[in-house]
């Protein structure tokens, strides 16, 4: 018998798409090509060709990605001073470090973008950008920490799991380290959990209250939904869910862990429709949300004031570093 | 690694000023392939590796770092050349396949095919 692939010696050509690289066709042409190939699953790194709107798309999702990471440890960093043990000092202490290497990251990311790392300082002070809803509240009391530890990344993870599957190969790439990392906030953010659920009537109290406050800001954290067929970043697989997609993911996995360590949620249409197996829950009170992310949140001027002063405070770092050429050795 | 010993391994000068991107190489183990991490910016050698050793291995999950100036990269990614449409099926073990002739040798032969012992090629 003829070895069958002796009859077809022309392998399909490489899948990538030669179009939008040549300088000769025309913008249409060329972003059409480009649009075909990120639809169809292809990456795009940072050195190749893309159209301005792909570019602008992906650089305001990971602007507001590395904003929220950077003032994420605001709230967190409130109780350093007053973590229980050592133990938890020093494990609250690494997860705020993870978190700004986190920005530091997805800063480097946007920046190869276009932006200068400074241009999106000045927005977020300024307020022309956001950063995630969650990071305008108040931390009242240790179980705080536990519950942003545990729920507020587990309802991040969700969005970031789905990201590693992005368009943009260099925002994918970043994300699977990411992952990596918060998979350990999660684990210190139930072991606080449950540490305060297995503790005294007081304990379980501040929990329970802790949960009851942070659970409408998680709920509206994800977005309200969306029309997939409206949402170019979906197109363009710049991200990979809708946010209700991933509001259900969430629930799937944590409602049942919340339930399993006797705390109760503040939702009474929280459940499980048997016949969708989709999650019921109230509304969430979107106008809320699009309050506190344009900053009118409890603690958003708080949180961007102590940024400012931080930034004002290191600003002589930055310009030693930049200031130092090294003598050639 | 100290300071000197970073120094030793030549360190160039920027222009004050001048912020420049460094990709990221690390080595998770020892004997292992050096694997692009991410980048960092820095105005030297010397400080991308400070901020290298932060981002890529406050666990302890690399043992060696490489900082690369971008601008040191030459990129090859042009399909026609690197994968030509052409079949190169030769080149690779699965591109010989022998089964039907095998046993046509076999029963020819009055052979029987032998106990598999370990790999066979």
């Amino acid at each position: 018998m003829t070895d069958p692939l002796a009859l077809d010696p022309v392998l399909p050509r490489a899948e990538r798409s030669r179009l939008p690289f040549n300088t000769a066709a025309s913008h249409g042409e060329r972003f059409d090509a480009f649009e075909a190939h990120v639809v169809a699953g292809g990456k795009v790194e940072a050195t190749d060709w893309m159209p301005d709107e792909y570019r602008t798309a992906v650089l305001r999702f990971v602007e507001m990605h590395a904003n929220s990471e950077l003032m994420g440890v605001l709230p967190e960093r409130e109780w350093i001073m007053r973590a229980p043990t050592l133990r938890r000092k020093l494990a609250l202490t690494a997860k705020v470090q993870d978190e700004v290497g986190h920005a530091q990251l997805l800063y480097r990311v946007a920046e190869d973008l276009g932006k200068p790392r400074e241009a999106m300082f000045d927005d977020l002070l300024a307020g022309k950008t956001k950063f995630h809803n969650v990071f305008h509240y108040p931390t009242k009391t240790w179980a705080d920490i536990g519950v942003i530890a545990w729920l507020v990344d587990a309802a991040a993870i969700v969005a970031q799991q789905a990201l590693r599957e992005s368009s943009y190969a260099p925002y994918a790439r970043t994300m699977q380290k990411i992952c990596w990392e918060e998979s350990v906030h999660i684990m210190h953010g139930r072991d606080v959990v449950v540490t305060l659920a297995v503790g005294t009537p007081a304990q379980r109290e501040m929990l329970q209250e802790a949960l009851d406050r942070w659970w409408a800001p998680l709920m509206q954290m994800h977005g309200p939904r969306s029309d997939r067929s409206k949402d170019r970043d979906l197109h363009w697989r710049i991200k990979a869910k809708t946010s209700e997609e991933l509001r259900q993911e969430f629930l799937t996995i944590y409602v049942p862990r919340v339930w399993e360590v006797g705390l109760t949620l503040p939702d009474p249409l929280l459940g499980l429709d048997p016949a969708t197996g989709e999650w019921r829950y109230s509304e969430p009170d979107w106008d809320e949300l699009r309050s506190v992310v344009t900053n009118h949140g409890p603690r958003s001027e708080a949180r961007l004031e102590f940024r400012r002063v931080a930034r004002a405070e290191t600003a002589w770092v930055r310009e030693a570093i930049l200031a130092a050429p090294r003598a050639a050795a | 690694m100290t300071d000197e010993a970073v120094r030793d391994r030549g360190v160039g000068t920027t222009e004050a000023g001048v912020l420049e991107p460094f990709e990221v190489f690390r080595q998770e183990k020892d004997g292992g392939p050096m694997v692009h991490g991410g980048s960092v910016l820095a105005p030297d050698p010397l400080l991308a590796l400070h901020y290298a050793r932060e981002m890529f291995s406050r666990r302890g999950e690399s043992v060696r770092l490489w900082v690369v100036r971008r601008a040191d990269v030459h990129e090859l990614d042009d399909p026609d050349v690197l994968a030509p449409p052409l079949d190169r099926s030769y080149r690779k073990p699965g591109g010989y396949v022998m089964r039907d002739k095998l046993a046509a040798a076999r029963e020819r032969a009055g052979t029987s095919k032998p106990k598999a012992r370990g790999k066979s090629r």
